[in-house]
């Protein structure tokens, strides 16, 4: 900086701009540097000016065929035979206005460049699409799923009529068509943006969608003998501004302004992609993506998205309960976990091996590891759950915290040990386990006969299994959704989860119930009220994590070691931006 | 702002007595008392007074045939000459009721059914009578011309569960109302 600043007075702004790629827009009145190639509608962006927009989406390509985004531009006027180009004071050349406008989505800046995004000529063009898109438009918007976080509302307000100047009769369309297995699609209600067509073209690459006939009679549909089945095609929905595609899954469950937002982070696979969870009281409606661009850039996974009904299970574990001959009996929580610390007590070093899961936050992980010390056993482990990647966005790894139990247990392979604690368990050298979060018949794969061997078997689960009905204690745990944590996705990087609803009555978070049982077996351990305390012992201990905090975080993550895997969709994206 | 300052204006000798006017006040009063005495009272005709002045003896006596057309009443669901139960579930009454005295939920009606084009009907709507507070909100709001204040008013219970109306109850109270706008009778 300094070295160049003697310079600077002579050079024109042009000059400063181009040297870090950057030219002069004026937008608004405002001369503002954006890099060079950055599309009209995202320097209004930056200039915090808003320009209405339907079919332009910051991830997709720029088709220009809603013409929302009218903006008036103007460039320097061409200096005439014998004329020299002049500068003004400010060292810009006068702008020439066009007289008519054009799209700020498909354009780029240039230097010197004008943007004007108000002013009777826009204005007039926004109210003009305005009514033509509405000219067959159905006014659906009392049954409207869309309704309260839809575009054509939104811009109506402010662009729209008070009353439709149309007398003819509306154009009829298709309407509630099943066009895959979770999406409806109404055909009235679409404005043939195209994003949903891009979005299956060009980050799916399964392109199913398309327009057929003409004009006022143009349809969105699905390819003759296909259907929008990917796993992907939810985020179809999100995307359309209007409410053309529906998720049949939160068609008509409640209405979006009712709905509170928690900004968490999908727990189905390692690569945990942002998410906002909305709830209304205690009850979550549905997740959608959040974007991150290191991680998800927009989109998530149907199938991950989907997952979150079992929390309001009506077999969802709600009290403690502990093995009274063949049944069991409800608890209260001192109970329980006295019953486990007296029973984890009565049993030799060696012969006690606690099982964690992949699943549970950084926080759980380490007071797992706390316990292990407390009960001087190293037979601690995590149990594996690999299966194929999608190449997009699902890892192989469909643990969301491997590389956290990897930091905080200080190992590579946090699931070493499980195949030697099942053969312990089955040669009945190991007589007590622990486990939080796993159904041992299920992926650990450990068989019915041999958990019937354990003296003492303590359990936590969210639903009823075969693990629980073997179990001597069952403490009733919390879902992703009900808890606060943090974990590391593939890629090394922190990320936070949030409480976006309580637990069911009677439930106690994990990390709490793993607290109160070190604290049974040792009478040392230091108080741990928040969840934040358990965060600061991390800190203390892993190096990775120095000087962070749970609010430090953020809400995009941080990242914290480098683990040299990527995300197929990301390392795409950012190849595509490059190119 | 300009500042304009205002005098006290100043009482004569005899306003300071203050006694003669209110003797002037009582004798108004008391021309009143003699006025409804005799059943002369202004309104007490039209109002079917009990005879003294326009003071009802209720719930022997009642008001109802002059309720007007606007009395906010309780408010309830109504069907239309069609048979079509008209609330289409989308919740905005639920979102402007200032006391937070309607629970909706809202449901998807049969793909068999004569209105399935309409595709939303409510699964459950309550109102909570203890809550309401009878300001009309839900009628205004409104889209589908569903929700309206009746003339009744007299509703008791001995449970809070009793003055919660429920679905059934809503549309018994609000019965069938002709002449409304039926926008989804067009072919569509
Ligand atoms: S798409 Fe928007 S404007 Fe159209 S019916 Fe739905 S909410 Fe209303
Ligand atoms: S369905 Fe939605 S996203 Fe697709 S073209 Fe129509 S309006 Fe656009
Ligand atoms: S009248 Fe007012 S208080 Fe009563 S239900 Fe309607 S909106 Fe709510
Ligand atoms: S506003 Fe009307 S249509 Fe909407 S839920 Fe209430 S009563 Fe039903
Ligand atoms: S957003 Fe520019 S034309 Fe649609």
């Amino acid at each position: 900086m300094a070295d160049s600043a003697p310079a600077t007075a002579d050079k024109l702004p042009k000059v400063l701009a181009a040297e870090k790629g950057m030219v002069n827009v004026q937008i608004d009145g405002t001369w503002i540097q954006v890099p060079r190639g950055t599309r009209m509608i995202e320097a209004c962006k930056q200039a915090e000016q808003e320009v209405p927009h339907y079919c332009y989406h910051t991830k997709l390509s720029s088709p220009g065929n809603c013409r929302m985004c009218l903006v008036q531009m103007g460039m320097p006027s061409r200096p005439a035979p014998g004329h020299h180009i002049s500068f003004g004071d400010d060292g810009f050349q006068k702008i020439g206005w066009m007289p008519r406008p054009v799209i700020s989505c498909a354009n780029t800046v240039a230097e010197n460049m004008g943007i004007r995004t108000s002013g009777a000529l826009v204005e007039e063009c926004r109210n003009g699409v305005m009514e033509f898109l509405l000219i067959n438009h159905p006014l659906d918007c009392p049954i409207c799923d869309q309704a309260g976080e839809c575009s054509l509302q939104e811009f109506s307000v402010d662009h729209g009529r008070g009353s439709s100047r149309f007398e003819e009769v509306k154009v009829k369309k298709p309407k509630n068509v099943e066009i895959g297995p979770r999406i409806r699609l109404d055909d009235e209600r679409c404005i043939m943006c195209s994003r949903c067509i891009r979005f299956m073209d060009e980050v799916v690459d399964d392109p199913v969608l398309g327009f057929i006939d003409r004009g006022t009679h143009t349809k969105l549909t699905v390819h003759p003998g296909r259907q929008l089945d990917s796993n992907y095609s939810l985020n179809t929905v999100d995307i359309c501004p209007v409410g053309a595609l529906t998720s049949n899954d939160f068609r008509f469950q409640m209405r979006v302004w009712f709905l509170k937002e928690t900004k968490s982070i999908d727990v189905n696979c390692g690569t945990g992609c942002n998410t906002v969870i909305w709830t209304r009281g205690n009850e979550v409606f549905r997740i959608t993506p959040r974007e991150n661009n290191d991680v998800n850039s927009c989109w998530i996974p149907d199938s991950h998205r989907l997952n979150f009904h079992y929390l309001h299970a009506e077999t969802r574990l709600d009290a403690p309960m502990i093995r009274k001959g063949q049944n069991h009996e409800n608890a209260d929580w001192f109970d329980a976990i006295a019953k486990a610390a007296e029973g984890l007590k009565g049993h030799q070093r060696g012969e006690v091996a606690i099982i964690g899961s992949g699943r549970q936050t950084n926080e759980e992980l380490y007071l797992l590891k706390r316990l292990a010390e407390t009960l001087e056993t190293d037979l601690l482990t995590l149990v594996p759950r690999f299966e194929e990647s999608d190449g997009r966005l699902v890892s192989a790894d469909r643990n969301p915290n491997t590389n956290g139990a990897k930091l905080l247990w200080a190992t590579d392979d946090p699931y070493a040990k499980l195949d030697a604690i099942r053969e312990g368990v089955s040669g009945r050298k190991i007589k007590a386990i622990v486990v939080f979060y796993e159904d041992l018949l299920g992926a650990a794969a450990f068989k019915a006969t041999d958990l019937e061997k354990l003296e003492l078997l303590v359990s936590n689960h969210l639903l009823p299994n075969g693990t629980a009905k073997a179990s001597h204690v069952v403490m009733p745990g919390a879902g992703f959704a009900e808890k606060r944590g943090s974990m590391v996705n593939i890629t090394g990087r922190l990320q936070r989860l949030n409480q976006a609803i309580l637990p069911p009555e009677g439930v106690m978070d994990d990390w709490e119930i793993i607290r109160d049982l070190v604290a049974a077996l040792d009478h040392n351990e230091p108080a741990r009220h928040l969840i934040e305390d358990v965060f600061t012992e991390i800190v203390d201990d892993v190096e990775e994590l120095e000087e962070l905090t749970l609010s430090k975080i953020g809400d995009l993550g941080i990242q914290v070691t480098e683990t040299g895997e990527t995300i197929p969709l990301i390392e795409t994206e950012r190849g595509e931006i490059v190119g | 702002m300009a500042v304009i300052k205002l005098k006290r204006p100043k009482l004569s000798w005899y306003e300071h007595l203050y006694l003669p006017a209110i003797i002037k006040g009582l004798l108004i009063t008391f021309k009143h008392a003699v006025i409804s005495v005799f059943g002369k009272a202004t309104g007490s005709k039209e109002l079917a007074s009990s005879g003294l002045g326009v003071t009802m003896q209720y719930p022997e006596q009642k008001w109802d045939e002059h309720l007007p057309e606007y009395y906010r009443g309780i408010p309830a669901l109504v069907t239309d000459e069609q048979g079509r139960e008209r609330c289409v579930s989308c919740q905005l009454c639920e979102f402007i009721c200032p006391p937070k005295a309607i629970t909706i939920a809202p449901g998807e009606l049969k793909s068999d059914d004569e209105w399935a084009k309409v595709e939303k009907a409510p699964k459950a709507f309550d109102i909570d009578m203890i809550r309401c507070i009878y300001c009309g909100m839900c009628e205004e709001v409104c889209p589908e011309q569903a929700i309206f204040l009746r003339q009744d008013y007299a509703m008791t219970g001995t449970t809070r569960a009793e003055m919660v109306n429920d679905k059934d109850r809503l549309y018994q109270l609000g019965g069938v109302r002709e002449g409304l706008i039926n926008k989804w009778n067009e072919v569509k």
